[in-house]
């Protein structure tokens, strides 16, 4: 069995809700997320994020089904750790 | 995914401010309408008080459907168009965010709150007819105690913006108290 440690994402979402509310949306998934919010491009409706989140296990369906609830849209996946247990 | 609160609905929608002003413009031509209407019932002949209640009554009703309703078409086209925009600049579908939900529901609110605003405001201003009507004696004429409350929300709700745009509470109320004693004028005029 092996669990996601860190995952760095590329994710577009609309200005609403805002980085700090959308960080935290990521953060209550799990006990021990640590969430990190880049904003690295704005454009008139959306905005383009490097999240960054590390844990001790990371749930990636979850953080997926949050980002689409809060309007984003996953990019890609730009970095992972992985621990095999 | 768990139903997302209002709270987050109303912030991603930006539908707060939207909907303290339809609370606000509604109730204010809903209390200047049945104002309107005591005034002209004043200046009548003898009114029968069961004819002024039934006439406020009915006048309250029919301005709180129409509050729901053009409300609801108005902002339900604005939303359905906002989030057609959005999916356009996300380039994706956003039927499962909460960006899709608040475009369902927030005419709805929005709708509610507008219709609301008036109905609400119209029981409070009838209620000194309602009491003279079930034999509360009263101080003065009802219709007059009727009129003097609908000045009373009218001075509130002029308070209640000064207070959101944050200039002087007394000046805001003042103004739009103005606005009434301007169409009970003119309604005398015409009378």
């Amino acid at each position: 069995m092996a669990s996601v440690r860190h995952l760095t994402l590329d994710v577009l979402k609309p200005h609403q809700p805002n980085a700090l509310e959308f960080a935290q949306a990521l953060a209550g998934l799990g006990p021990g997320y640590e969430v990190r919010v880049r904003v690295t491009e704005v454009d008139e409706h959306t905005e383009t994020l490097l999240v960054t989140i590390d844990g001790e296990a990371l749930d990636f369906e979850r953080i997926n089904e949050a980002i689409e609830a809060n309007g984003g849209s996953l990019h890609s996946i730009d970095e992972v750790v992985v621990h095999s247990e | 995914m768990p139903p997302a609160p209002l709270k987050l609905l109303l912030k991603v929608s930006g539908s707060g401010a939207i909907m303290r002003r339809y609370f606000v413009v509604n109730g204010f031509d809903g209390a200047l309408t049945l104002l309107g209407l005591l005034m002209g019932f004043h200046i009548s002949d003898s009114p029968d008080l069961q004819v002024v209640i039934t006439s406020c009554l009915a006048t309250t009703l029919a301005l709180g459907v129409s509050g729901v309703s053009s409300a609801y078409i108005s902002e339900a086209a604005e939303r359905r168009s906002s989030l057609a925009e959005l999916e356009r600049a996300m380039v994706s579908d956003l039927k499962e965010s909460h960006h899709a939900r608040a475009a369902f529901w927030i005419p709805w609110l929005v709708a509610l709150t507008n219709g609301s605003a008036p109905f609400l405001i119209g029981l409070v201003i009838i209620v000194p007819l309602w009491l003279a009507r079930g034999g509360v004696p009263m101080p003065a004429d009802p219709l007059l105690l009727a009129m003097g409350t609908a000045l009373v929300v009218i001075f509130s709700l002029g308070v209640f913006l000064g207070r959101i745009g944050g200039i002087f509470w007394f000046w805001s109320g003042l103004q739009a108290l103005a606005v009434a004693l301007a169409t009970l004028g003119l309604i005398r005029l015409l009378g």
